[in-house]
């Protein structure tokens, strides 16, 4: 008797919408992450674009699941209710002789099956987005693009294959995999499991499972890229994503508004070795800035508020890797998933699903729970139905995070629901306190005590994100 | 929705010295509105001493010196909220605060006081690129964790930058047991006051590295290293100049920011160089019957100019709201104040001389550091009145007394210009 029918490795959006779309049928599920939380590697640091899906070449799996991933965002973003924006994207053709480039951008962009691509002009960019610099010469505009919040999705995700029966294993490293007569034992770095089929998400990691269990290997390279995000004052600086015409090493620097109205810059592309190399660089941050300002003039770098170093899970082949290994029966590769990875996850998702089902002859569940309501928002409440609520719960009430304005009544939220935080990142990540302008100098000591309070935890237990990171090293 | 003649955002030393004034300058209705769970604000987390030598003669700690505020507040009986937290300030002055007992409330004001303090730079600010661990702490996070909380942020500490809270969490680090390896400063010059760089760092061999910053930020989970570079004249790391010290904690002590987000939102007039708000000679801001004081206006360096300030402030709305301001015959168009050569900026930019005091204290800050200079005012072209000083740094605020006698000698300028000059 196998523990599980699945074991998906990795609790990223690629893992996550996996899991999400299983948990639709009659099976015990399982999801081992190495990290404290979901959310913790490439899904964490990208630019949290949903791509129309110009991009990849006509014909590639990138290019399917982009579009489709694209089209079903919007309904997945109510069902599970994160935050998502369809908001546009300008490519920018600096000069006449890039014409071509920019063209062939548009017609892959059609033969992809995207909808509502035109090319503009400069007085028409200038007209949508008048801080373009002035010495652009043509812009494609998709309508499609949007934003979203990579936490939020990942997190939405999770916590919705968690309601419907997933189960979420924490500080869970796969060690070692082998191939049994039926299914797979997976060692771990809390014990043996075992499953009938094994779904590959592992990001950067991918490679190095597949090839545990396969000869035919597959090599990823971690692909690192620097951001900057400007604080919400900088927010309304260009309304669409910009997007410089895509180079060898992918779609360039962009600037973009984000979600929540901050404005953010990025990324480099640096391929490194270290799958755990997320650190900035001066050349990086540099050059973040620089590139930037070639397409959006007068940008107030004064306002960065943060930077950051997110890893791409490049796969030699630029394509994703989304099948069974055909010497391994029932390990399910969830591989290269590079941008427009997060674009394309639900996609993902129902992909691998459909795999797993067919390869297992899984049965739809009658009582599978579609949606899921996320953290509530009290500034999206009206006066009179906050003043209930904190009537109701004087939690509300009471603003930790002043920069965002975020309050004990989120976090506690965030902490208690299935899946919760258990550090000042997964607080971050799922309520925003401590991701303003101040960067937590004012309210991490009050989130530690609101943290320490409702695990419980001693205040020295409490961490930035998990392992040896603690806040403080003692009493004094 | 209730009413109060005057509401006070913030209270902090600014806040409590500006209700104070407005009380006893005949204003009954005052509300102090403080998001924090005790008046006082970030004397709370000071407990060195240092404080009140200019207000009381005498060394008081941060605490002790917000004591003698919070009781004459409580002498006088103005009310105050706490734990509240103001969400927004319409330019009609209706306040929308919050907190867990009253939920949303609104109160309308006649006049408001801006007293809301400022913030510590972050690291993202600086763009120090590297790693993002645990162990890397604003120097006041640390403070507040270390004084406040009574838990030791970390064991082996390089702290960046030299301002005056950076400086007092090298010696308090030190004296919680924490090894303080190194003070690194991107200037050439400190950016704290002289006698917290004796007391902090010389009388512990602390060392402190001038033109210096941090290049690299290693640890995944905690700070592990810390790499400093010595910086060329446009602040540029210099290759071949790095020293990685293994370290727990890096302190950043690398400037504060006015907290102005609510004056910005009601359509309060920025100044560029302070980030507070611009105000005239009754420091009040470009909305009427709006006044700043304090570390929002512009950054002091002694809280006690923030007292002495902050009183001015709630006297001048006192008698805005009374009616009582000091109007002239002449003098209401505003003289606007130029800081050249040297001289960042002025608090206040704008004088009106109808409504000036016989004296007003204007407050400045330099741009570098200067030796055997004088500080100059000129009424347009023509040089008023010069000041020697031995030393100027831009660590310390300066100030000039303009009397009302010095204005009336001359015929009114359209400008009055500060300035540095090294000779005649």
């Amino acid at each position: 008797m196998l523990d599980y029918d699945v074991v998906v490795i990795g609790a990223g959006v690629s893992g996550s919408a996996c899991a999400r779309e299983l948990s639709r049928f009659q099976a015990k599920i399982c999801v081992l992450e190495k990290e404290e939380d979901v959310c913790c590697q490439t899904s964490k640091a990208n630019s949290g674009i949903v791509h129309a899906g110009f991009d990849a070449a006509p014909g590639s799996l990138m290019a399917r699941l982009n579009v489709r991933g694209n089209q079903m965002m919007g309904s997945l973003s109510e069902d599970l209710d994160f935050p998502y924006r369809q908001t546009g994207a300008l490519v920018i053709c600096q000069n006449v002789e890039d014409m071509p480039n920019l063209q062939a951008l548009y017609e892959r962009g059609v033969a992809n099956g995207v909808e509502g691509l035109c090319i503009l002009d400069k007085e028409q960019a200038l007209a949508m987005e008048p801080n373009l610099t002035g010495n652009m010469y043509a812009a494609l505009y998709a309508p499609t693009s949007g934003i979203v919040c990579p936490f939020g999705l990942n997190i939405a995700l999770a916590e919705n294959a968690c309601a419907n029966g997933v189960e979420f294993r924490f500080y869970t490293e796969v060690l070692d995999i082998q191939k049994q007569d039926k299914g797979f034992l997976l060692h771990t770095s809390q014990g043996d499991y075992t499953a009938a089929c094994v779904v590959n998400a592992a990001g950067v990691y991918a490679d190095v499972f597949h090839n545990m269990v396969s000869g035919q290997k597959i090599h990823i390279t971690p692909r690192r890229g620097d951001y900057c995000l400007l604080d919400k004052s900088a927010g309304k600086h260009v309304e669409r994503t910009i997007f410089s015409l895509p180079n060898r090493y992918g779609k360039g620097v962009l600037v973009t508004p984000t979600v929540h109205g901050n404005l953010l810059l990025g990324p480099t592309a640096v391929d490194i070795d270290d799958k755990e190399g997320t650190n900035t660089t001066r050349e990086g941050l540099d050059l973040v800035l620089k590139k930037a300002g070639e397409n959006v003039r007068d940008l107030p770098l004064r306002q960065v508020i943060t930077s950051f170093a997110g890893l791409r899970a490049h796969e030699d082949g630029h394509e994703f890797i989304i099948r069974e290994v055909s010497d391994a029966e029932g390990f399910v590769d969830c591989a290269g998933i590079e941008s427009p990875g997060l674009s394309s996850c639900p996609a993902i998702g129902e992909m691998v699903a459909k795999i797993v089902q067919k390869k297992l002859g899984l049965y739809p569940k009658e009582d599978f729970i579609k949606t899921r309501k996320g953290i509530l928002d009290p500034k999206t409440l009206s006066m009179e139905e906050r003043n209930a609520l904190i009537l109701q719960n004087p939690a509300y009430g009471n603003i930790i995070c002043r920069c965002e304005m975020i309050t004990e009544g989120e976090i506690l939220d965030a902490i208690s629901r299935p899946l919760g935080a258990k550090s000042l990142d997964g607080i971050k990540r799922r309520t925003r306190a401590g991701m303003g302008r101040c960067q937590s100098g004012f309210c991490a000591p009050r989130t530690m005590e609101i943290l320490a309070r409702s695990l419980p935890a001693g205040m020295e237990e409490i961490t930035k994100s998990g392992k040896a990171s603690g806040i403080v090293v003692g009493k004094k | 929705m209730e009413k109060y003649d005057i509401v006070i955002i913030g209270g902090g030393p600014a806040g409590l010295a500006a209700a104070i004034a407005a009380k006893n300058n005949g204003v009954d209705s005052v509300l102090i509105l403080e998001r924090d769970k005790e008046l006082g604000g970030i004397l709370n987390q000071c407990i060195h001493n240092g404080f009140g030598l200019h207000t009381f003669s005498e060394e008081l700690t941060g605490p002790e010196y917000a004591q003698r505020f919070i009781d004459q507040v409580h002498a006088l009986q103005i009310p105050y909220l706490l734990n509240t937290m103001v969400m927004d300030i319409s330019p009609s002055k209706c306040v929308t605060a919050m907190n867990k007992v009253q939920g949303m409330l609104t109160i309308q004001a006649r006049a408001v006081i801006l007293a809301m303090g400022c913030r510590e730079r972050s690291r993202g600010a600086l763009n120090i690129p590297g790693y993002r661990p645990a162990g890397i702490f604003s120097a006041g996070t640390a403070q507040r964790l270390v004084n406040m909380e009574g838990y030791l942020p970390g064991r082996n500490v390089v702290i960046l930058g030299s301002g005056d809270i950076g400086l007092i969490m090298a010696r308090r680090m030190t004296l919680e047991g924490a090894k303080v390896q190194a003070v690194a400063e991107l200037m050439p010059y400190s950016g704290g006051l002289k006698r917290n760089i004796v007391q902090c760092l010389d009388d512990f061999n602390i060392p402190l590295k001038l033109s210096h910053t941090v290049v690299d930020i290693r640890g995944k989970e905690r700070v592990e290293q810390i790499t400093l570079a010595q910086v060329d004249k446009n602040n540029q790391p210099i290759a071949g100049t790095e020293e990685t010290y293994d370290c727990d904690t890096l302190l950043l002590s690398v400037g504060l920011i006015p907290e102005n987000e609510l004056s910005a939102q009601m359509g309060v007039s920025m100044h560029p160089v302070t980030a507070g708000p611009k105000v005239n000679e009754s420091l009040e801001t470009s909305i009427e019957g709006v006044f700043a004081c304090g570390n929002v206006l512009h950054v002091h360096d002694l809280v006690d100019f923030v007292s002495q300030e902050a009183a001015l402030a709630g006297k001048n709305a006192a008698a805005y709201v009374r009616g009582t301001r000091c109007g002239r015959q002449e003098g209401f168009a505003p003289i606007f104040i130029k800081a050249q050569q040297g001289v960042r900026y002025t608090v206040p930019s704008t004088i009106r001389p109808a409504y000036m005091a016989d004296k007003l204290t204007l407050r400045f800050r330099v741009g570098n550091v200067y030796k055997n200079c004088y500080v100059s005012v000129y009424f347009d072209q023509e040089r008023v009145a010069r000041q020697k000083r031995p030393v100027l740094a831009p660590g310390e605020m300066e100030s000039f007394t303009l009397t009302r006698q010095l204005l009336q000698k001359y015929p009114y300028p359209e400008a009055i210009t500060f300035k540095i000059e090294q000779d005649i």
